[in-house]
């Protein structure tokens, strides 16, 4: 595959945002607010970073990815369909009992998943196994996840974030997708988590913060990560809840809630618009 | 063979012997590993050990992450903490994608003696019993533990096997005509008045019991289930059939055990009186092995009374 870089990248990505609030519209269910705000790094990962084969999805010697925020399949399974693991339609049966795009992300049956996850705190303990398994095995692929930074309550995260230092896992990358908000409300409210720079540093991770709509700075982050050696790394990627949709963005309410007609409307309106704006260039 | 050993003792040394026909197997505990026995595997094979410190939900989605890329974990810890705390991370992380981790559980039951009952795990049948497509085995000795262990490395998928802290005679090894093969059950003795269903530990009192039972001229029955799912339905239904009443026995809660799936099957199958012999819904208590088996009636006199009871139902 050629690697997608700069306007290629953003109008990748905002096809993708449509076709994961179309999918959420769809299904009338389902979290379009964080999916939107990782969506930049997921296009990211997919067209440039990882080292997959959509025609070999268990190729053993791929990169592994780990949605950990599991909620967000919306942005997994579209950029999984762009990337052409499997075709767009099968977006439209997102969540619906008549296909196996199931709500979380279900590796038995969606092409290119590589983990179930979607019970939240889970996901960086098999990233750091998958990252365990490859140096047991001298294999060079790399691991990534992406948590979100309300994930970052659970305890168990705090127990993976020590293992992967104890191994010094510099094989595995990891996003905090930090959007600043959760279903309750602002989780600087709900049960604050920052600083999380200081919480990983003080963890032994190599710590880098970036703007998470920013390509440039995504991947100046990952090549810092890349030749980092000796820790893991994790990417504070600072996003807004949301992004691209604008009465969706830095609202808690559109954790998981759908956009009924009228508001999937203005969401595609809004998100052709942005395609058309970038295809003209 | 003969002689005495813990299960878990037989099950730790059965990992080193497996090491090197199997290079993807690898070990994961949760600083037990001197008490889950897996001290042998981790002084033979350090490369391949992996101690998660404290941290038992995290050492779950590590294996999980592991056996998603082949290698095939065994993760450890005592059975309170490897199935109650960290159920759901065995649920949602392992079963659910179907991957290929054995859950282990040492120290199960009460007779984990004087730590009392935040250690005596009684309902780890039941929780794994509940997962959808879990394996769940209770070797009754050394010996049988042994073959459960080879068996299991076999086994594509996920299970749980539990492990006893106590040291045991072993006898299976000299019973005539005993073989083990997961999911099947094994009649240890004939008899056609009351069958005694047991596990674990309790299977060489319910041998005991049949001693007794005949001494009264009571032929009692004696079938041997390490696999409590999937369950021998066969053997279980002949007995059922055979005998016209049961008792089941287990070091572990009536609720949810040996004894749920054995009245499970024979409610819609072929119902006859089943009494279920286990603790009975209370917390465990501390105390030396021997005294806390007796204070909860886990004693083959206790399963022989049951099996009287069991008879007198029928008629």
């Amino acid at each position: 595959m050629v690697k997608l870089y700069g306007k290629d990248l953003q109008l990748m990505a905002a096809r993708a945002r449509l076709l994961a609030v179309d999918a959420v519209h769809t299904a009338a269910s389902g979290h379009p607010g964080g999916s939107l705000s990782c969506m930049d790094i997921m296009t990211a990962l997919y067209f440039n970073e990882l080292n997959i084969d959509p025609s070999n999805p268990r190729w053993e010697d791929r990169d592994r990815f780990v949605l950990s925020k599991g909620h967000c399949t919306p942005a997994l399974y579209s950029v999984l369909a762009l990337r052409g693991f499997f075709p767009i339609e099968e977006l439209k049966l997102f969540r619906s009992i008549k296909g196996h795009m199931s709500g979380h992300p279900d590796m038995r049956h969606v092409p290119g998943v590589d983990m179930s996850t979607g019970s939240l705190g889970q996901g960086l303990s098999t990233a750091v196994g998958m990252a365990l398994a490859a140096k047991l095995r001298n294999k060079s692929h790399r691991c990534y996840a992406v948590c979100g930074d309300g994930e970052m309550e659970e305890g168990q995260i705090w127990e993976a974030v020590m293992a992967a230092a104890k191994w010094h896992l510099d094989n595995l990358c990891v996003f905090v997708d930090v959007n600043g908000l959760q279903i309750d409300g602002r989780t600087a409210d709900v049960m604050p988590t920052e600083p999380l720079d200081k919480k990983f540093e003080a963890f032994n991770w190599n710590v880098i913060k970036i703007n998470g709509h920013d390509f440039e700075q995504i991947f100046s982050a990952l090549n810092s990560a890349r030749s980092f050696k000796g820790k893991p790394t994790v990417i504070l990627a600072a996003t807004v809840k949301g992004k691209g949709v604008s009465f969706m963005e830095n609202q808690a309410g559109w954790h998981g809630k759908a956009p009924n007609d009228e508001q999937f409307a203005q969401a595609k309106a809004e998100l052709e618009a942005k395609i058309k704006e970038l295809e003209g260039n | 063979m003969a002689g005495k050993i813990a299960t878990r003792n037989a099950y730790g040394e059965t990992l080193v012997e497996l090491a090197e026909k199997y290079p993807e197997l690898v070990v994961l505990d949760a600083d037990l590993s001197g008490s889950t026995m897996t001290k042998f595997f981790a002084a033979a094979h350090p490369d391949r050990f992996f101690d998660c410190g404290i941290a038992e939900c995290d050492m779950a989605g590590i294996a999980a992450g592991m056996a998603a890329d082949g290698l095939k974990p065994f993760i450890n810890s005592f059975a309170m903490f490897s199935t109650g705390r960290i159920y759901e991370q065995i649920r949602n992380s392992i079963a659910y994608p179907r991957l290929n981790v054995k859950v282990v559980g040492s120290h199960g039951g009460v007779s984990v003696g004087e730590d009392g009952a935040t250690h005596q795990c009684i309902e780890d049948f039941s929780l794994m019993r509940a997962i959808p497509g879990m394996l769940v085995c209770c070797p009754c000795d050394g010996n049988e533990m042994r073959l459960a262990v080879k068996a299991l490395m076999e086994y594509d998928g996920p299970a749980y096997l539990r492990l006893q802290r106590l040291s045991t005679e072993i006898f299976t090894d000299e019973l005539e005509g005993y073989s083990f093969q997961l999911g099947k059950g094994c009649t240890l003795r004939e008899g056609s008045d009351v069958s005694i269903i047991a596990t674990g530990l309790m299977v060489s009192k319910a041998l005991q019991a049949a001693d007794m039972l005949a001494a009264e001229g009571i032929s009692a029955r004696v079938i041997n289930i390490h696999t409590l799912k999937p369950l021998d339905d066969e053997l279980v239904l002949k007995a059922a059939r055979e005998t016209g009443c049961i008792v089941t026995s287990e070091e572990h809660t009536v609720i949810g055990g040996l004894g749920s799936a054995v009245c499970e099957l024979l409610g819609e199958k072929c119902p006859v009186p089943v009494v279920r012999h286990g603790v009975n819904d209370v917390f465990g208590r501390s105390g030396s092995a021997s005294d806390v088996l007796e204070y909860f009636g886990l004693t083959a006199q206790k399963i022989a009374e049951k099996a009287k009871y069991a008879l007198s139902l029928k008629k």
